[in-house]
């Protein structure tokens, strides 16, 4: 250890070579940090000079406003709605699954485990993230989607419900952790201000706490919807390859058919034989950028309105 | 906002209190059956899993490439093409990662530049893995000319996904080291660096491992990264060198799905993902083993 030889030196002797190394080290990592500002940088200029290259070909308004999608089936159509909608719907589907489920496991671990319930449970229900997608996707074509027949007998072999239900397992662990953060964001001294009023233990989470926390459940609804809308492998396996509009109004149409979101419309051009050199390649970039955008900004927008609720009650 | 005002006035009579109290009981199993339904249906799956590929999963599965008929297709050259692309990738996720967390928490003042820089890898860390996927072909294979499917774009582009991970658990594991711990350095005469490197990091190492043990299990998982740096979906040797062509055992899986017979799907496919979620399994047991180790020390 040189700081112990050196110790008995005049500083001086040893400052030069420690400046020279304090002025690389900090160099260094300073780089590091920037890399990560440059990988964002490179995202976003990939995305916008491929997406360049297609916009030349094929124009945006079409692109943004087209209710067609065949990128491979003369004549081509380049049109992103459809898949715009797929994504949308297996957001909403995952949606309703998730977010109660979400919130009321919150509330479990905040107001309800102790410390040791909660230190069993709180992994486990991480695990539910950490399954690969492309394995819940095997999950809902091999189990959840034969189980769904018993049910609805007219489902198809790809459907819109047995990828809403794995996505929205998937994205539980999200909704919960955060919303239990900002549960617990919440001043005891407010749940005692009610129980001391005699309120119930409903009363209290269902009219002091969950109010109290709302923008913080909110924020973990935005992130956890954004996870859902990037998800890639579950939707292209279970979902199948049928880009349409879907008509909310009909439920039986939306859930039971095949469907095609944004991500699984990527996979399918990037599992297929175009070069490098041709438009249905360059529409890859296209709609990686549209996904970008909507996940950044529901990312932004969640985490501005997380920042919020923890500064809130400091 | 509610505010304690909103609550029920205090004169509360006996009978509104019963009706309470099942309103509480209903909220407690409302709430629990709702943390286990989740995990109630992950393991009711996997267990559908692990019958499903008792008999396929052996010996020859683990030792074979894939193959057209089911009895005789295995995983080997994808496993080994996870494993080569996981070592190939760790080692600069983890230099970058570590870095930019001793930058953010050592050096970093507060200012625009350093919360910009906080924002942006939080923001980092929720992008899509398919748009890492566009990366990594815009970024290695157009702009860097390497090759499509190779080992080296993998690990590189798998390298950008994780580092977002690892640089937020490892600025975590640095921000819990003592400030005590520093000033004592400084007090005996270290530099800024000696105390960093020789202080700080080593206490914070066993959190910094934690984080990187698990991305790099999410690393494993992923999938379509992959398909748009165009890695084959079906490859029978092992790759030699980082320039070589390589699958993984997800991509596998991917390509599996694709087959119709029965033998693949509950068969084949089963004995595959048993074998993905052991490894990734295995990897989140190490990670839960590094971080007891750490709580413990601090204790």
């Amino acid at each position: 250890m040189d700081t112990t030889d050196n110790a008995d030196l005049p500083l001086d002797l040893t400052r030069g070579v420690h400046l020279g190394r304090e002025r690389f080290a900090r160099s260094a990592v300073f780089v590091c940090a920037a890399v990560t500002v440059l990988t964002t940088g490179g995202i976003i200029a990939v995305l916008l000079i491929h997406a360049a290259e297609f916009f030349a070909d094929w124009s945006v308004w079409d692109f943004l406003t087209g209710t067609q999608w065949s990128p491979a089936i003369e004549p081509v159509q380049y049109g992103v709605l459809p898949l715009v909608c797929g994504t949308l719907v297996i957001t909403l589907g995952s949606a309703i699954i998730a977010l109660p489920l979400g919130v009321a496991a919150a509330v479990y671990l905040s107001e309800y485990a102790r410390p040791k319930v909660r230190a069993v449970v709180k992994p486990m229900l991480e695990i539910l993230a950490g399954v690969p997608t492309v394995v819940y996707g095997y999950f809902a074509l091999v189990y959840i989607t034969p189980w769904l027949k018993n049910v609805f007998p007219s489902i198809s072999t790809f459907n819109t419900l047995s990828a809403s239900i794995v996505v929205g397992i998937m994205i539980i662990p999200f909704v919960a952790s955060i919303s239990e953060d900002a549960i617990r964001a919440v001043p005891k001294s407010l749940r005692m201000a009610g129980y001391g009023l005699g309120a119930t233990r409903f009363s209290v989470v269902v009219r002091v706490v969950i109010p109290a926390a709302f923008s913080g459940i909110i924020a973990s609804f935005i992130l956890a919807l954004s996870r859902a809308i990037g998800e890639t492998m579950a939707v292209t396996i279970a979902a199948g390859q049928s880009p349409r509009i879907a008509n909310l109004l009909n439920l039986e149409d939306t859930f039971l058919r095949p469907i095609e979101t944004m991500t699984a419309a990527m996979v399918n051009i990037g599992m297929s034989d175009v070069t490098g050199d041709s438009l249905a390649y360059r529409s890859l970039f296209a709609i990686g950028l549209v996904l970008f955008c909507m996940t950044f900004m529901m990312n932004i927008l969640g985490s501005w309105v997380t920042s919020r609720f923890r500064e809130k009650y400091e | 906002m509610t505010s304690p005002k909103d609550i029920p006035a205090p004169a509360m009579k006996l009978t509104v209190e019963r009706s309470g109290r099942a309103k509480d009981w209903l909220l407690l199993i409302v709430c629990l059956l709702s943390t286990c339904v989740g995990g109630a249906a992950l393991f009711t799956l996997l267990a559908y899993v692990v019958v499903d590929a008792a008999g396929w999963l052996d010996w020859q599965f683990l030792s074979s490439t894939t193959s057209r008929f089911p009895e005789k297709a295995g995983i080997f050259p994808a496993m080994v093409g996870s494993i080569y692309m996981a070592g190939l990738m760790i080692p600069p996720a983890m230099v970058m990662g570590i870095g930019a967390a001793v930058y953010l928490t050592e050096y970093a003042k507060p200012s625009r530049l350093t919360r910009f820089i906080d924002i942006n890898i939080a923001n980092l860390a929720g992008v899509p893995s398919v748009v890492w996927g566009l990366l990594g072909l815009g970024l290695f294979i157009q702009l860097f000319d390497m090759t499509y499917g190779t080992l080296l774009v993998g690990a590189l582009t798998m390298a950008l996904l994780i580092l977002p991970v690892i640089t937020i658990t490892s600025r975590e594991a640095i921000r819990a080291v003592p400030d005590s711990l520093r000033q004592a350095a400084y007090g005996i005469g270290a530099t800024k660096w000696q105390t960093i490197s020789r202080i700080v990091l080593p206490r914070a190492l066993p959190g910094i491992l934690t984080g990187t043990v698990l991305s790099l299990a999410r690393a494993l998982g992923e999938t379509a990264p992959l398909i748009m740096i165009g890695v084959p979906t079906a490859v029978f040797a092992t790759p030699d060198s980082p320039g070589d062509k390589f699958t993984s055992m997800t991509m596998q899986l991917f390509s599996w799905s694709d087959y119709p017979q029965p033998e693949f799907q509950r068969g084949v496919l089963a004995a595959g993902v048993v074998t993905l979620l052991v490894v990734l399994l295995s990897l989140n047991a190490l990670a839960i083993y590094l971080r007891h180790r750490f709580q413990g020390k601090h204790q």
